[in-house]
């Protein structure tokens, strides 16, 4: 189970509901993807009003929301917008996001340690979204964040897991789940993800962007499944020489 | 006034550009290939797909743009209106109905016109305002938008400016007064044609205008609309320019979001013809060319081209459009019979534009951040 501040997920994949030709075509890819954990974008809603047209269909679909405060341009307005989101929403969890880069999106990450500290001393199960440093990572989990979800490419570019070596030092160190958010652009990527440790992964312009949303989710919740399995059944490693009958073997066993 | 003269301007850099590889090359197709292939594409690459040589790959032009469009921004198509303030003007712009010469009722705005106007694009379903007006430092400068602007910014989750260039200072009290986004054209980069078409009024300073989007940059506005009005000039030079201008102003400014249009030339009472015309097929080129060289940036399409050629350029590239647009002041409730600044010509509502929207598989986007989360 993918356990965060309380909140237990049989699933390991995250999905984002942005970037979909409609709410149904979303809610029938959440749906099928097995996901009980969907992002929302604060910035699409209009909390005056109550038009929730993205709110209905994931309360319809059963999931978990976890708003985002993607378009928040620093730790102030990220703060501001948590705590409306609580508000309208019902819920402590929440996804911080803050990229002041709009071409390439990447994660502010002085704005969002700073917000993440305020955010958990408000009492939110913070989850953010950071740069793939091992440091900023640990900092983030001495804030009181629940999980990291360090970048694996640049967010939307479906290039994978290039960030390979230090995701692979984060999962290392972390006491926290950490959770490969962005670049994640083919089901082999997310089984790799969780092979490589990562406790769950988040998908959203793989899915929202396939020519079939809903049977692309259904392939990365097979991944997600497929490397989780592959981590506990200890699969064997890669190896730089073949390995028949060993030689080693037989001494050793001559001399047991 | 006291902008930083410390600082770099796109007019300083324009006057050492030559750029003349960039425009006499011979491109090719393969040239046109190479470019197609970029993950980065530079100057060379955007001129190859602006080339001759590139009508004849136009179709990999937009399955290539396409493809970029829907990885970045999705299904996801936002939707705004304008709101003429004032048709005041104190410029001869020879394209412009508004021009100071042009015998037109002239109107400003005042507080209960301006929100029976807002509440009228409201009631189409908007949440994305363009306020736009002719440029009138006196009669519509900064005292008359330090009044209104508070009286619209709460109705709105996204404001929009299209008005005369202004100062460092002034924009930076604009984005305290809730102004998201400064749209300003440039219209021509080219200093003949820019002399030839602008005749009077401040808008005849080249480099005032030029060096507006490093103001923009400087006060810490959100988000920059450049674009070029094609029919002035050569539209490969001023497409050139305009892609230089952008990689500048990303480069100096990152924190800045950019949106870019390209509207052509349309008829205006008293108007001129273009001088230089551009086919639809060219106007489809570029626009492909340019998501390509800029993936991330938002281009619009106005509402001045047809419906048949803006559904089918949508789905491809288009992240941002107008509807139900009115382009005179008063044009929605006040004063809908008044001479507007320029003929459109789909004159869809918002409503059936979200439907056709809907059926080409496109999200209708109406809210960016809502003043109510803070800002």
């Amino acid at each position: 189970m993918l356990q965060l501040a309380g909140h237990s997920f049989s699933s390991r994949l995250l999905l984002g509901s942005g970037k979909f030709a409609s709410p149904e075509l979303m809610q029938a890819a959440v749906t099928e993807s097995g996901s009980q954990l969907v992002t929302l974008a604060l910035k699409r809603l209009k909390p005056g009003e109550k038009s929730l047209d993205l709110v209905a269909p994931l309360q319809q679909a059963g999931v978990q929301l976890l708003p985002n405060t993607s378009g928040a341009a620093n730790a102030r307005e990220a703060v501001f917008a948590a705590e409306l989101a609580r508000e309208l929403l019902q819920t402590n969890l929440l996804k911080l996001e803050i990229h002041p880069d709009p071409r390439y999106l990447m994660p502010d990450p002085e704005a969002t340690l700073q917000a993440a500290r305020q955010l958990v001393k408000l009492g939110f199960v913070v989850l953010p979204y950071c740069s793939p440093d091992p440091v900023l990572c640990l900092r983030l989990q001495e804030a009181g964040c629940a999980a990291v979800m360090p970048l694996g490419s640049a967010i939307g570019s479906n290039q994978g897991l290039q960030n390979r070596a230090m995701l692979e030092i984060i999962i290392e160190q972390a006491k926290v789940p950490v959770i490969v958010d962005a670049g994640i652009g083919q089901p082999s990527h997310a089984c790799d993800a969780l092979e490589m440790g990562a406790s769950a992964v988040l998908v959203n312009t793989a899915i929202a962007t396939a020519a079939d949303p809903v049977r692309a989710a259904y392939a990365f919740k097979l991944a997600v499944a497929a490397g989780l399995a592959a981590r506990q059944a200890r699969c064997a490693t890669p190896l730089r020489q073949a390995s028949a009958t060993s030689p080693v073997d037989a001494l050793m066993a001559y001399l047991r | 006034m006291n902008q930083a003269s410390s600082h770099l301007t796109f007019s300083s850099v324009l006057a050492n550009l030559a750029q003349t590889d960039l425009l006499l090359t011979p491109y090719t197709a393969a040239d046109v290939r190479r470019a197609l292939q970029q993950s980065q594409p530079g100057l060379h690459d955007l001129m190859a797909l602006l080339s001759p040589a590139a009508t004849e790959l136009l179709p990999e032009l937009l399955h290539k743009a396409s493809q970029l469009t829907r990885q970045h921004f999705g299904a996801a198509r936002q939707l705004f209106a304008p709101l003429y303030m004032s048709n005041l003007c104190a410029n001869e712009c020879t394209y412009c109905g508004f021009s100071m010469s042009q015998a037109v009722k002239r109107r400003v705005l005042n507080s209960a016109e301006l929100l029976q106007e807002a509440q009228a694009v409201k009631a189409m379903g908007h949440d994305q305002l363009l306020l736009v007006a002719g440029e009138h430092e006196r009669k519509v400068g900064m005292a008359y938008f330090r009044q209104q602007i508070p009286l619209l910014r709460p109705l709105f989750s996204r404001l929009m400016l299209e008005v005369q260039p202004l100062a460092t200072d002034e924009y930076r009290e604009l984005k305290q007064l809730g102004i998201d986004t400064v749209l300003v054209y440039q219209e021509t980069y080219q200093p003949t044609a820019y002399q030839q078409y602008h005749l009077k009024g401040k808008k005849t300073d080249l480099s005032w205008r030029l060096d507006t989007p490093d103001r923009l940059g400087q006060a810490g506005i959100d988000k920059i609309g450049l674009g070029i009005l094609l029919g002035l000039a050569d539209w490969r030079t001023d497409a050139l320019r305009l892609a230089t201008h952008l990689r500048y102003l990303q480069q100096q400014y990152w924190h800045c979001q950019f949106s870019l249009a390209l509207p052509r030339l349309r008829p205006c009472s008293g108007g001129i013809t273009p001088a230089i015309e551009i086919s639809e097929q060219q106007l489809v080129q570029l626009y492909a060319a340019f998501r390509i060289f800029a993936p991330e940036v938002d281009l619009t399409l106005s509402t001045r081209e047809p419906a048949q050629l803006r559904d089918l350029l949508l789905p491809l590239m288009i992240t941002s459009l107008s509807a139900g647009s009115k382009t005179q002041p008063g044009g929605y409730q006040v004063a809908p019979q008044s001479l507007e600044q320029f003929s459109i010509d789909d004159d869809r509502s918002p409503a059936q534009m979200a439907l056709q929207l809907q059926k080409l598989a496109l999200q209708p986007v109406w809210t960016n951040w809502h003043p109510a989360l803070g800002r």
